[in-house]
């Protein structure tokens, strides 16, 4: 090539790079609005699990915390924890956090825990489990995950937060084990944290434990 | 030589050189998203409209475009038109989008959009590369629809279930013939068997076609010596 067919090449280059920028924020700018609501909205649904039989104050999804790990709770991924209050008054904490022990990687799983240490309900968020054994974890294949609504860690005590193969108090899958042992051990560790460091969640917003954003 | 018809075209597209049938191309969306017809539809449509805008833009720019850069800027129109496409599906199907998850950006790497803009939209007119985006693009889509339905009748023993990822509302279950399934099927691995299957039932077909055409000549034939 030679010198004027190289500037020639350079310049086509350019403007259909600058034509395509341009289509792309476009688009960018007429979906805008409806994305963010839209994530709002799928934000807000995806906590109801863990809100039900509660009366809260409106605005849940601004209390968020972000845990940059490491930190105490389950999972090597940032925790998220949403504070739950009725006026001045705490109500609940939801936890976002992953458990690692599944049979495929993290699974995300949203935990809500109520002021006096019990679970007002789990949902998983996220997972790789495989179909039709250990994705019995979503709450639209099965019930699995309700059976821990209400329970704490008085009821039953650590050492009951297992399978029953294990010991523990619980139901575990028909064909999978790994991971249910996975999500009650990612509950069990959730209630601890909860349990030992209550008074600092729910402390003033102004002292936040983290401030880093981050989506969920 | 005059260009084929567009009922031609579409044949081609469909049956005779099917991208995924046939061409063999973009077989990772392919197996991956086919677990249910709905899945298998919204990626198959996000993928004939990048095809069809692709398709469009390669054979209008085409004249500009020095053989040399030819591959940057097809990956450039090719990038920026998934984007768009993953931008409105988030914005209008967010649960499909969601469902679909990284299927949607890697529609860039599928090869059958890019084959098509070297072997097609780079050397023919705007209309007849939209044309061909189309056929094409219907033929890729069909194929994941079908094997969609296939993987989850089987797997799940319904059909079109949750199809208000594409319409909105409450989940829907679609048509349930029986609860649960045959596990295989929605696992990786019926992905690979439900294409061969697909794949052997075309030969199977055209061979069969060919025969009937092989037959009637020969009888011709006979007939003319008589």
């Amino acid at each position: 090539m030679n010198d004027a067919a190289i500037l020639k090449s350079g310049v086509t280059l350019a403007v259909i790079a600058a034509v395509c920028t341009a289509m792309v924020a476009l688009t960018f700018r007429l979906t805008e609005e409806r994305i963010i609501g839209n994530e709002q909205a799928w934000l807000e649904r995806s906590l109801q699990p863990a809100l039900s039989g509660l009366f809260f104050d409106s605005g849940v999804t601004e209390s968020k915390v972000v845990i940059p790990p490491p930190h105490e709770l389950p999972g090597s991924q940032a925790a998220l924890i949403y504070r739950v209050y009725a006026g001045d008054a705490p109500v609940a904490a939801l936890f976002v956090v992953s458990a690692r022990d599944g049979y495929s990687g993290p699974i995300r799983i949203l935990i809500g825990i109520d002021v006096n240490g019990g679970v007002t309900g789990v949902h998983v968020l996220e997972h790789r489990e495989t179909p039709g054994l250990g994705d019995r974890i979503e709450s639209t294949k099965s019930d699995w995950v309700k059976q821990f609504d209400g329970h704490s860690l008085v009821d039953p005590d650590p050492a009951g937060w297992g399978i029953r193969r294990d010991g523990g108090q619980f139901d575990q899958l028909t064909g999978a084990s790994v991971t249910p042992r996975a999500i009650i051990k990612a509950i069990k560790e959730t209630l601890l944290y909860f349990d030992a460091n209550s008074d600092e969640i729910f402390a003033d917003a102004a002292t936040e434990i983290g401030s880093e954003e981050e989506k969920p | 030589m005059t260009p084929p018809g567009i009922s031609e075209r579409f044949k081609t597209g469909l049956w005779r050189e099917n991208p995924g049938l046939v061409q063999l191309l973009g077989l990772c969306p392919l197996l991956a998203v086919t677990s249910t017809f709905v899945n298998g539809f919204g990626l198959g449509i996000a993928t004939l409209a990048v095809l069809v805008a692709s398709n469009g833009l390669v054979s209008a720019s085409r004249r500009w475009i020095r053989s040399e850069i030819r591959i940057p800027i097809y990956v450039l129109i090719i990038a920026s038109l998934v984007t768009c496409i993953e931008l409105i599906f988030k914005a209008w199907f967010p649960s499909l989008d969601r469902s679909l998850g990284i299927f949607i950006p890697l529609i860039v790497t599928n090869c059958a959009i890019v084959a098509r803009a070297e072997i097609f939209a780079s050397r023919n007119p705007v209309g007849s590369s939209i044309v061909d985006g189309l056929v094409m693009g219907s033929g890729f889509a069909l194929l994941l629809m079908v094997i969609g339905m296939f993987r989850e009748l089987l797997g799940q023993g319904s059909l079109f279930s949750r199809l208000d990822m594409l319409f909105g509302g409450e989940p829907m279950r679609g048509v349930v013939f029986t609860d649960g399934g045959w596990l295989l099927a929605i696992l990786p691995p019926g992905a690979f068997f439900s294409l061969a299957l697909a794949i052997a039932a075309k030969n199977a077909l055209d061979r069969r076609h060919q025969k009937k055409l092989r037959g009637s000549m020969a009888r011709r034939a006979r007939g003319q010596s008589r």
